[in-house]
């Protein structure tokens, strides 16, 4: 019980890691159309998130399988379900992965073009539809009782679903703002810092939408009501993006940027604690949900993963943090001189 | 065509296609360790530039395995769910194991490698590069142990309708995957020596940067005759494990029919599936089977004949896949053996030279149909002998995964056409002057 109670939260801690790490690549692959005018500063926005987007984009990986090696009947319902969902989100991944390579590679305005489509589609789209996938989990999938899903691509297009997905573009763009004003300079910084400005009521107004809509097409707040201290992850959410216009105004954009990062953790948080002990609720009968306590692997794997986990993730976050610090200069032109910058 | 088609021929697209990409991975961040440490330790620029030249053809490579990588990730969520929930207890933990331990090393510090040239040390970048190396080679082990778990499942108990594990270290130290991962990684070693030796000998028929291409080639020459012929002896041995795991197997690898003592072995068999038999044999070698397989020219080898027709691996690609990887071996051993003679006088061997050119897409074919042979000869199992590739599919629509299919395909296509543009664009740049 407690083995999978555990992993239960491990499971959305790797979610919400994934989120808040690799979100504000999603954000800056989003802006890059917007608030790049030359070449030059597009450049500059990409070589900000160059060297550490691909260390989180393993993020998901990881929380792809450790969903597999922790909650296996889990990871084949959810993906076998979601399946056309998760491949536009893969064809994006790949788009925007290799749109970073490439762009750089060819000087010719077309082929850059090009390229920055890719990076935008490549990045809003995994960012609508992960938000459309959780908000639909958080409500519940139309599962029969043998995980064999009864809807189509255009059931997860549901008025819930697509808040939560705009949401989630919501909440990436604004993380990739800040991470714009803390690493460039000048005029680019300018229209970061203007973009950030701008969306964060769009943000607070998306938020407490979605809060307050989740009481109706959702049975989350459940687990509140039953345990209220609970309220206090939905307080810390709301403080810290308030706290984000805070330190905006006084021009604080490292703190500002960390509490967007809460909020996002936050926000993924909020939907985690109301689902348990469920992971893929059912809409159809809540007696075919996928839960941590019938979805789980054997004790043994759960043990030695956990026992992996434990060993291995605060050594990747030690050395992630050890990059982030090397790399913690803001990006400029001279930079772009270098022969493999991107 | 049905869902378990459509997913096979999906999974069987987006895995080699990933496949072209792993090997030169695996073995040139090895040769650019190599290169960069000997810039560290004798502080001649050549070295350097060498490292930047084919650096450049790594990163493009690079970042065509990850994003190829990502999507097979999830395809065993996506097409196999049926296969993970009833193996993701075993199989499902050493993906995670893969990613938490391999992949986020090796991504976090491409990244290091690649923009950190003025912000550490000569020293501590290419110990960055050694770890890159260390990071993909033992993303193999892990995947490589899944896959051979596949083939040789051990360490497990039915229950509840699904493989549990019950012995770890059973799993981990399987000889099959200890001999699956050296085969593959060896392999992969080849086909990257021959790459670097390829467009070596490209530079220098044209007699230009003799020098750097000249270094270039003969590092990498040892590294392909070490692997060349490492792989032949490892390979045999591999077989050997094989014949005792996985019969059915070994049988359509040698179009072998009837089960007898003293099996030959054919140099050239072309088998007839229907009548049972060969249509063609040529050159038999009396007892090399039964030698080769148990070591014992009079050993039994069993035959297809004695395996239900329901459990038998299509013979024809099975065998041709084999015997043209086998002899291509012999090929990859042959000319390094031929380059170890000629390492002083390269530009005076333009025809040896010009083959090198011509021979860069043979280990890519001979990895391919490396992965054929396990794979198909497999068939129809899945997990072998517990689980048949027929009762794994997802239950989802056709028509969802062939759109996902035709979707693969033309996303792959085009990748791949920029990919090699890039790279033979840089190539034939040359590298920079010093
Ligand atoms: C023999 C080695 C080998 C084999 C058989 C496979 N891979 Fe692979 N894979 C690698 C060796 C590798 C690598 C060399 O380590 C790569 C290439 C680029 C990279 O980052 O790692 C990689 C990349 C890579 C990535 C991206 C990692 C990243 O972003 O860092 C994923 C998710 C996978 N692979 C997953 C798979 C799966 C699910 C496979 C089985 C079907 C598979 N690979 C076969
Ligand atoms: C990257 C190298 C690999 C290549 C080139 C490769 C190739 C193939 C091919 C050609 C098939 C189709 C066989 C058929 O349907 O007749 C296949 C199927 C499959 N392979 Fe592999 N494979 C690779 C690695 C792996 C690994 C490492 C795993 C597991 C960890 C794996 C698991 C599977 C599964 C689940 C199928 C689908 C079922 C089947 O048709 O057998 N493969 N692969
Ligand atoms: C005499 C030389 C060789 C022998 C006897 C040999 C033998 C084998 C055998 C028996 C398999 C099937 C193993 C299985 O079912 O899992 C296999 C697979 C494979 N071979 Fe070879 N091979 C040789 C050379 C090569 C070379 C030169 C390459 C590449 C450059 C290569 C690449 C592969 C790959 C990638 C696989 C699939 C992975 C695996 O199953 O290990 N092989 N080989």
């Amino acid at each position: 019980m407690t083995l999978q109670t555990t992993w239960f939260f491990l499971w959305g801690l790797l979610w919400a890691i994934f989120f808040m790490m690799d979100g504000f690549d999603f954000g800056v692959g989003t802006l890059l159309p917007f608030i790049g005018k030359t070449d030059d500063e597009k450049r500059i926005m990409i070589n900000t998130i160059g060297p550490t987007w691909n260390g989180n984009e393993v993020w998901l990986i990881t929380a792809g399988g450790v969903t597999f090696a922790a909650f296996p009947t889990v990871y084949a319902v959810m993906f076998s379900s979601l399946y056309s969902a998760l491949m536009l989100i893969l064809f994006a991944l790949i788009l925007r992965g290799v749109s970073f390579e490439f762009r750089s590679k060819v000087e010719s305005p077309i082929w850059r073009k090009f390229w920055d489509g890719c990076s935008f589609v490549g990045s809003a789209v995994p960012a609508v539809l992960f938000g459309v996938a959780f908000a639909n989990i958080f409500k519940g999938i139309p599962i029969d009782q043998d995980g064999i899903y009864q809807g189509n691509l255009l059931t997860l297009l549901n008025p819930y679903g697509l808040c939560g997905g705009i949401l989630f573009l919501l909440l990436f763009l604004q993380h990739g703002a800040l991470w714009l004003s803390i690493r460039t300079g000048n005029g680019l910084q300018q229209r970061a810092i203007q973009t950030a400005n701008r969306l964060w009521p769009i943000v607070l107004v998306a938020a407490v939408v979605f809060l307050v809509f989740s009481k109706f097409a959702t049975r989350l707040y459940d687990n509140y009501l039953e345990h209220p201290a609970l309220f206090l992850v939905i307080l810390i959410t709301v403080l810290a993006l308030l706290g984000v216009k805070y330190f905006l105004k006084n021009q604080r954009y490292g703190m500002a940027w960390i509490a967007s990062a809460i909020t996002i953790v936050g926000a993924t948080f909020f939907g985690v604690i109301g689902l348990f002990p469920s992971l893929f609720p059912s809409s159809i009968d809540p007696s075919f949900s996928l839960t941590a306590f019938n979805a789980s692997s054997s004790p043994l794997t759960l043990t030695i993963m956990l026992g992996v986990v434990a060993v291995f993730i605060p050594i990747v976050l030690a050395y992630q943090a050890w990059t982030y610090n090397l790399f913690k200069s803001k990006t400029t032109m001279e930079d772009l001189a270098y022969e493999d910058a991107y | 065509m049905d869902v378990v088609w459509l997913s096979r021929l999906q999974f069987a697209a987006a895995t080699m296609f990933h496949f072209l990409f792993v090997p030169l991975t695996l073995g040139l961040s090895i040769i650019l360790a190599w290169m960069e440490t000997r810039y560290v330790r004798t502080g001649d620029e050549i070295y350097l530039r060498m490292t930047k030249f084919w650096g450049r053809i790594f990163l493009i490579n690079f970042a065509l395995g990850i994003v190829t990588g990502i999507t097979l990730e999830f395809q065993f969520g996506t097409n196999w769910s049926r296969y993970s929930a009833f193996v993701g207890d075993i199989f499902g933990s050493l993906l995670a194991i893969e990613a938490t331990a391999a992949f986020f090393l090796e991504s976090t510090l491409i990244g290091v490698w690649v923009f950190g040239w003025k912000k550490l040390s000569a020293k501590a970048h290419a110990t960055v590069m050694w770890l890159i190396a260390f990071a993909s080679s033992l993303s193999a082990v892990w995947i490589i142990t899944a896959n051979a778990w596949m083939q040789h499942p051990v360490g497990y108990t039915i229950r509840d309708g699904r493989a549990e594990l019950v012995d770890f270290t059973a799993v981990i130290f399987q000889k099959f995957a200890i001999m699956q991962f050296f085969h593959t990684v060896s392999g992969a070693y080849i086909l990257s020596a021959f790459f670097v030796m390829g467009i070596s000998a490209y530079h220098l028929l044209k007699k230009q940067h003799i020098d750097f291409f000249t270094r270039s080639f003969n590092m990498s020459l040892v590294f392909g005759l070490v692997c060349s012929l490492f792989i032949i002896v490892e390979g045999d041995l591999h077989a050997v494990d094989l014949a005792l795991k996985q019969p059915a197997k070994l049988a359509a690898m040698e179009s072998h029919w009837e089960t007898t003592a003293n099996a030959p072995l054919y140099l050239f068999a072309i088998p007839d599936e229907k009548n049972e038999k060969n249509a063609v044999q040529i050159g038999a070698v009396p007892g090399l089977l039964s030698f080769l397989a148990f070591r014992d020219t009079n050993a039994v080898v069993k035959g297809l004949k004695d395996i239900p027709r329901d459990e038998r691996p299509p013979v024809l690609l099975t065998s041709i896949a084999f015997k043209a990887m086998v002899g291509l071996s012999m090929y990859f051993a042959l000319m390094t053996i031929l380059g170890w003679f000629k390492r002083n006088r390269l530009m005076q061997s333009p025809l040896y030279l010009k083959l090198m050119l011509f021979s860069i897409p043979l280990p890519y074919i001979a990895n391919e149909l490396g992965w054929i042979v396990a794979e198909v000869g497999r068939q129809p199992w899945i997990v072998y002998g517990l689980m048949k590739t027929s009762d794994a599919a997802s239950p989802v629509a056709g028509s969802q995964v062939l759109t996902s299919l035709i979707a693969f395909l033309l996303v792959y296509g085009l990748l791949g056409a920029v990919g090699v543009y890039l790279i033979s664009a840089h190539v034939k740049k040359g590298p920079a002057e010093s």
